[in-house]
């Protein structure tokens, strides 16, 4: 019966979202005032109907009930109650009910908290959003529908994939939808002002919020994915340019040059059409992404099941959001230049460069990731590009990205003085060198240690050029008053600061990860050791050890630092029943800068011998704390004052109120 | 160009490629619609000559074949397939059948290669399904394998008379592939 | 729905897979042959190396790349068996071919015309900055003076 009412309630959503997407639109375009008005509600109708489907279809898992099809195929009654919930988004059925919910549940917040919208074009960004929900619930219900019944229902499921039961992965779809998806409301909005003809500050100031918030998760997303992946899949790696990653990564890449680009808009009008060029690009790549793993072109770890119907039905919906966008920004976007004047050298200057790097090294990534599709498809052969080839066309790519990001917060708006700004940096640019050298001569001196050398380098510069950025801003005669500066700064500053931070942070991790990482396996029988990096690690022996549903293996390793003992691990091989699947459980031992990290193996012969996979990964936490401080500086700029009290008015504007920022 | 038109130009770009992206899914899709599966690997040893092996015979086989290993020299002279195969094999047992009647039919020898098996459990399973080989070489350690460049069993090769690979079929051979491109394959390389 | 299983069944079950036991004894020997494997794709798995997978055949590989390291191949030597029986798809660096030219031309086309973009709209944007003040009336010399001054002004307004 609940499986009926989500059912229903998707029906009915498709309904709402067609009005939603129709009748505003039209409303705008005729000034007529009640069509217009017919968003807003609209959008929140679905939200509710949206999110009852979702829960009828939780509750369907919860309380394992077979007769569902997606909750047999799926799911089974001895998986614990978190996986029995993350199993509803861990097949393509259900998580396209969550994208569809999340899609709704923004376009629900836009019209409750974007009450100061001018009319026109608060019901065109709802109406876009209700057409690209029409899209999404029509394949759902037509192509992916996951309310099916079967007759007679079986007594027992199929199970969830064991990789799938696990709390990093099982949090990783709805935090990456989020983002993802959340996408989608900048995208309305560029849509929305091409039709209005117009881009003015006060539209990039309503954007940022839902731009940052979406960034914001996206990050995290890409963070827990490739957190899972590090303790998982059991050698310590933690990225590896895999085709649906990418797909991640690159509407991030071109979200991150969107938040920049719209400031620019915000402050001085220019960069506009940049700008709803990188809006609309960054939903498109999230629809990309959506595409290419659910419809089996490209093959990877993530794909779901293939099936090329669907997959048709998709590249429709592509094609006609990201056709139609773009054909509207071929019309509209040329007359929308103009806006203020600005020198070279200045912030302006510096963000347009900005852009061209992170839209240039998206591209890139794009077309590593696509190439091996359209070469087969063009019948120039089946080839393969792997993580060599993007590590060597992405670091340089990024390098000169990360040395502007040092200068950029020093130059000033309209015209920057480059020599007063560099000058500034002469601190961060020393300390540069010195830790290049010291790190290239710590790590050994030879010639691959350069790139360690130059990676340390940049997140150096990053880090202090960063620090230096924001001391210059608060600094006083007297600590007090620094203090109280800084509080008086807009959080959107501290927010940077935190996020390039965070970025520094994470290239220490990405260059530590790859140049440093020491790696050793042997056989040990019970009281024999290994040694890596200065650390001993013991074999204590095996033992058999029930799991829910799962039998294991778990070794026992004391970790020796000199005479002390500093951790003991126990990692586990693991072999689920339903279906028979077997994974590794690493164990981990984080000391604050390094992890140590030991894998079982298989049993070697009849002493209690068994093959143990010991990596030392000094800087690897390094990795999760950048992107755990990026994702606060967004967080802290998503709190400024200035956002949760809305755009001026165009009329009249308070006294006093444009800030200095 | 006009003033007009060259400075519209590069707008038009993104919806151009993403037109070409479009394109290229969409005749992807219909590859796969029709069959086509993006994972295989084809051959790249499509007229080559068939590598040099000499594999160990599959003792316990009946009939007296158990001394019939494969050499490259001895497939020439003759049209044959060359089937890689396992007991473990699941899809292998959906295509024996027909490699059964091919092999009653006597109209193409098909050697056999024991991929990564055990030789009792490949005799059995020979014993259990019956046996359509003529030769049959054991291959424990994929040297074989991977000097034809196989990814999966069963894979099947045609082989003609000079021991050159003229093709390669990945997965169970059906009735319709068969008829469809086998046999008139190997009707066209005899004289 | 077992498509998928098999599809993270083959990926997911590594370990990071060399066992001790494949190892060759002499370790520049077993060095190369670790760097050869992290070159080469495992063709039945999804973007793995060989020396990550622990599906079988890449275990077969990887003794097979030991085998002929240990009798004398050359690292490039090994590389190419493989490539010559599975073809270009084998290597995890696509090879800089006629096929290839667009993926390794690519990104420095693509940062080129970005540049250039980039360029030509800092230009027009400094000349629109320079045909303010000269409509201005202002003399060279006013100009670069209120130039210095609108620094300074920016510099202490700056956020």
């Amino acid at each position: 019966m609940i499986i009926e009412l989500g059912h229903f309630a998707l029906a009915v959503a498709l309904v709402v979202a067609l009005v939603q997407g129709t009748l505003p639109l039209a409303g705008a375009a005729r000034a007529n005032a009640a069509w217009m008005g017919l968003a807003a509600p609209a959008a929140l109708v679905q939200c509710a109907l949206a999110l009852i489907a979702f829960g009828a279809l939780t509750h369907a898992y919860v309380t394992s009930d077979f007769s569902v099809v997606g909750v047999f195929e799926n799911s089974h009654t001895a998986k614990p109650l978190l996986y029995k919930i993350s199993g509803v988004w861990g097949n393509h059925e259900g998580s396209m009910v969550l994208w569809i919910a999340v899609l709704a549940l923004f376009g629900a917040c836009v019209a409750l908290f974007g009450r100061n919208l001018p009319a026109r074009l608060k019901a065109r960004a709802l109406a876009v959003q209700g057409l690209i929900g029409f899209g999404f619930i029509a394949f759902v219900l037509f192509t992916s529908n996951p309310f099916l019944r079967i007759d007679p229902a079986p007594a027992q499921g199929n199970g969830l994939n064991p990789l799938l039961q696990d709390p990093g992965l099982a949090f990783h779809p709805p935090m990456l939808y989020l983002g993802y998806v959340g996408f989608s409301v900048a995208f309305s909005f560029a849509v929305a002002a091409l039709l209005e003809g117009r881009v003015d500050a006060a539209w990039a100031r309503w954007v940022r919020p839902w731009t940052l918030a979406a960034w914001m998760f996206l990050t995290l997303g890409i963070g827990l994915g490739s957190w899972w992946a590090y303790y998982e899949l059991g050698w310590g790696g933690w990225w590896f340019w895999d085709p649906v990653e990418n797909a991640s990564f690159i509407p991030w890449l071109t979200g991150t040059a969107l938040l920049h680009s719209a400031i620019v808009v915000e402050r001085r009008e220019a960069l506009k059409s940049w700008t709803i060029l990188l809006a609309i690009v960054t939903f498109s790549l999230s629809l990309l992404g959506t595409f290419l793993v659910r419809s089996g072109i490209l093959t990877s770890v993530h794909a779901f099941a293939a099936d090329p119907t669907r997959g048709v039905f998709v590249l429709m919906l592509l094609a006609a959001a990201i056709g139609g966008s773009f054909t509207l920004y071929a019309m509209r976007a040329p007359a929308m230049e103009g806006g203020g004047a600005f020198a070279p050298i200045s912030r302006e200057g510096g963000l347009l460069i900005n852009n061209v790097l992170l839209a240039t090294a998206a591209a890139t990534v794009l077309l590593g990731t696509l190439y091996p599709l359209i070469a087969d498809a063009l019948e120039l052969g089946k080839l393969s590009v792997g993580a060599p080839y993007f590590n060597s066309v992405f670091v340089p790519l990024m390098t000169p990205l990360v040395i502007l990001a040092g200068i950029g917060p020093f130059l000033s708006w309209k015209r920057a003085d480059l020599a007063g700004a560099l000058q500034r940096l002469k601190l961060a640019g020393g300390a540069t060198v010195v830790i290049a050298l010291g790190t290239w001569v710590a790590a050994g001196g030879d010639l691959i240690d350069l790139a360690a050398g130059g990676g340390m380098a940049l997140a150096g510069w990053l880090a202090i050029a960063t620090v230096t950025e924001w001391l210059g801003r608060i600094r006083a005669s007297d600590g007090a008053l620094s203090w109280k500066r800084a509080a008086q700064l807009p959080r959107a500053a501290h927010g940077m600061t935190l996020a390039h931070l965070g970025m520094a942070v994470l290239i220490v991790g990405v260059t530590g990860a790859s140049a440093w990482k020491q790696e050793r396996i042997e056989t040990l029988k019970p009281g024999e050791s290994i040694e890596v990096a200065g650390y001993r690690f013991q074999f204590e022996g095996a033992r058999r050890i029930p799991g829910p549903n799962y039998s294991a293996v778990e070794g026992t390793y004391r970790v020796f630092r000199g005479e002390d003992e500093i951790a003991l691990l126990t990692p586990e091989k693991r072999n689920y029943l339903q279906p028979p699947q077997q994974t590794t459980e690493a164990a981990i031992h984080t000391t604050f800068l390094t992890d140590l990290y030991a894998v079982i193996g298989d049993q070697d012969g009849d002493q209690g011998a068994f093959v143990a996979r010991i990596y030392y990964e000094p800087f690897v936490p390094c990795l999760w704390y950048g992107v755990l401080l990026m994702a606060l500086g967004g967080l802290v700029s998503l709190s400024d004052r200035r956002l949760r009290i809305g755009a001026p008015r165009r009329a009249a504007l308070p006294a006093g109120a444009v800030p200095a920022e | 160009m006009t003033a007009v038109a060259a400075k519209r130009w590069p707008f038009l770009v993104p919806l151009l490629v993403v037109a070409a992206l479009v394109g290229i899914f969409g005749k992807r899709l219909l590859d796969v619609q029709q069959g086509a599966d993006p994972r295989l690997l084809p051959t790249v040893l499509l007229q080559t000559p068939f590598p040099e092996m000499d594999l160990p015979p599959l003792p316990g086989r009946a009939q007296g074949k158990g001394t019939l290993g494969i050499k490259t020299s001895e497939l020439k002279g003759t049209v044959s397939l060359v089937n890689v195969w396992g007991s473990w094999c699941v899809a292998c047992l959906a295509e024996h059948p027909l490699l059964m009647e091919l092999a009653k039919s006597d109209d193409v020898p098909i050697h056999g290669i024991a991929w990564r098996d055990e030789p009792t459990a490949s005799a059995r399973w020979l014993a259990q399904h019956g046996d359509p080989y003529a030769r049959i070489g054991q291959d424990p350690r994929s040297h074989a394998a991977i000097a034809l460049g196989v990814t999966g069993a069963p894979e099947t090769f045609v082989v003609d008379a000079a021991g050159v690979i003229r093709y390669k079929h990945i997965g169970p051979i059906t009735p319709e592939i068969w008829r469809d491109t086998l046999q008139p394959l190997i009707a066209s390389l005899r004289p | 729905m077992m498509r998928l299983v098999l599809v993270l069944l083959l990926a997911a079950s590594s370990a990071g897979a060399v066992n001790p036991n494949e190892r060759l004894g002499d370790p520049a020997q077993e060095a190369r042959a670790r760097e050869v494997s992290k070159a080469l794709r495992c063709v039945v798995c999804q973007n793995e190396t060989i020396d990550e997978s622990s599906a079988e055949l890449a275990k077969d590989m990887r003794l097979l790349v030991r085998e002929r390291i240990a009798a004398g191949d050359s690292n490039e030597q090994v590389v190419n068996y493989m490539v010559q029986r599975y073809g270009d798809f084998v290597l995890l660096k696509p090879r800089f071919t006629a096929e290839t030219l667009a993926l390794w031309l690519g990104p420095a086309l693509l940062l080129g015309i970005g540049a250039l973009m980039a360029a030509r709209r800092l230009r027009r944007a400094g000349a629109q900055a320079g045909v303010t003040q000269a409509a201005a009336g202002l003399s060279a010399e006013e100009s670069a003076e209120l130039n210095k001054l609108m620094a300074k002004t920016n510099k202490d307004q700056r956020s």
